[in-house]
């Protein structure tokens, strides 16, 4: 992670005398007040003058300083703020002795995240995807991840949504070998659909298609409607295959299963043939990086190998 | 001290006058000098000025009251970047007029949401947040699917943001309506989400 700038510095270096003039200026100011005010008031013993109001008969308001403990509470905030002035950046380009930034913090922060994580991940690195989906430590941490990164498309259950893959079922758009799922996570899938009403033969031609459709996964379809369809299905059959098996190499669904993406009523299916349909898995390899991705792969893979068998 | 506190308690116009002198040094040295940073008034690399529907998708952005709940600001904590991504920096900001940092995160920061999820994901997402997340307590957008933009005053906005410092061009102005032909409020929000934060890399 890096990105470029420059903190803390001014066009010219008038404006860093600018602040430490106020600020210090402040400061004797504030100095000059508390002593001001806290000077003065009558000699032990006496009675103050009387500031001349006089409410319910006898209470008087007296002209007295501010108590010594409580004045004494306003110098020990200008000593920390001139200690806290010395020590971290605040007068103008003065970086403080201590040389603190948030920058560096962060990055020392960082640092020490990877020194206690580094190793655990890179040890699973190294590991099978198989493998390590019969690992419960691993398992549980490509659970967390999952959770955070992925459960907001897939659901937290995994289970998808209309549009958004199921991840536990063993049917899979790209493939369901451990290494295709990884490759899937890190560099994403785009899966595009173009609109084939006009090659189908418009609305008609699309509901003969949706209902040959749903004959090829044995739904309830219009056998006429179905047999129309069937002729017109040869354009869809570059990507689905003749038989409607579909093509992982190009993420092309099978049409002959149960599985659904976007739904498997007719007026679905026909829009799906009409408007087309972009399925977008963005990629994840920048962001996540390649170590916590494996954990994650080995994560769907089990959902849908649960008992550890394959 | 001989009630020398009395002469400013008892004349309103010089403790007026003392009151804003002692309150705008906190400005003069806290704001002003800020002006004068470009590590604060320079675009990062990368950074350009949002296009005529992202100008949209932001005042839409900003009439939907977006920021009540969402934070445009990822802070320099672990906790934070590992799950939005690098850390944000004041250069990334200089074309929002004003900018959407907010103050509470309800729902997550979206600082950089651009290209963290698809389109589709965005759209069913807007339209009723639980087909997606179950758990969300977002509320749903219908109408922005159905709301045209064509007529949005795209041109003054983006005359006004010249004005505060956005480097438009006449051109890009005169062709702003173009951009928003046939599209609907729902598209320019997305346009809008999806190019955010993502003028700086984020590698590991």
């Amino acid at each position: 992670m890096k990105a470029e700038w420059v903190a803390n510095t001014f066009t010219s270096s008038f404006w860093s005398w600018w602040i430490i003039f106020f600020t210090v200026a402040g400061i004797f100011f504030c100095f000059w007040l508390i002593w001001w005010t806290g000077k003065g008031g009558a000699p032990k013993g006496e009675t103050a003058e009387t500031m001349g109001h006089v409410w319910d008969e006898n209470l008087e308001e007296l002209n007295n300083p501010l108590p010594r403990w409580w004045l004494n509470m306003f110098y020990i905030t200008l000593a920390f703020g001139i200690i806290y002035l010395i020590l971290y950046p605040g007068l103008g380009s003065w970086a403080g002795v201590l040389g603190w930034t948030d920058t560096k913090q962060y990055e020392e922060e960082m640092k020490a995240a990877e020194a206690k994580y580094g190793p655990i991940f890179a040890q699973y690195a190294q590991k099978d995807l198989k493998e390590l989906a019969k690992d419960p430590e691993a398992l549980k941490i490509g659970r967390r991840l999952f959770l955070n990164y992925c459960a907001i498309c897939h659901g937290s259950d995994a289970r998808g949504a209309p549009g958004f893959p199921n991840l536990t079922d063993n049917d899979w758009l790209y493939g369901g070998k451990p290494e295709t799922i990884e490759k899937s996570i890190l560099d994403g899938r785009q899966g595009t659909m173009p609109p084939m009403g006009a090659a189908v033969g418009g609305e008609e031609g699309a509901e003969q298609v949706a209902h040959y459709v749903r004959s090829l996964s044995g739904l309830k379809h219009d056998a006429a409607k179905a047999e129309a369809g069937k002729a017109k299905f040869a354009v869809c059959a570059g990507c689905h295959g003749p038989d409607g098996k579909g093509n992982q190499t190009i993420g092309a669904p099978n049409l002959t299963d149960k599985t659904w993406l976007y739904g498997s009523s007719v007026a679905t299916i026909k829009k799906t043939i009409m408007q087309g349909r972009h399925g977008k898995m963005p990629a994840h390899r920048q962001f996540l990086g390649e170590d916590k991705v494996h954990l994650l792969a080995a994560y769907v893979y089990s959902l849908s190998h649960q008992s550890g068998a394959n | 001290m001989a009630a020398g506190h009395e002469k400013v308690e008892t004349n309103s116009a010089l403790m007026i006058v003392l009151i804003l002198i002692v309150v705008s040094i906190g400005g003069l040295v806290e704001i002003v000098p800020l002006f004068f940073m470009p590590s604060v008034t320079k675009a990062v690399e990368g950074l350009k000025p949002y296009d005529a529907l992202a100008v949209v998708g932001r005042d839409i952005y900003v009439r939907e009251g977006c920021y009540v709940c969402h934070s445009q600001m990822i802070r320099p904590f672990r906790a934070e970047t590992e799950r939005y991504g690098h850390y944000s920096v004041a250069g990334e900001f200089v074309y929002d007029h004003p900018f959407q940092w907010g103050s509470k995160r309800t729902g997550p920061d979206l600082a950089r949401v651009g290209g963290r999820y698809s389109d589709d994901w965005h759209r069913v997402h807007l339209i009723n947040p639980r087909d997606v997340v179950p758990e969300s307590v977002m509320p749903g957008y219908p109408w922005l699917a159905e709301n045209s933009v064509e007529d949005w005053p795209v041109q003054a906005n983006m005359k006004a943001l010249r004005v505060a410092g956005v480097p438009y061009t006449d051109e890009e102005i005169e062709k702003a309506p173009e951009m928003l032909e046939g599209k609907t409020e729902m598209d320019a929000l997305i346009h809008y989400l999806q190019g955010l934060g993502t003028a700086i890399k984020v590698t590991r």
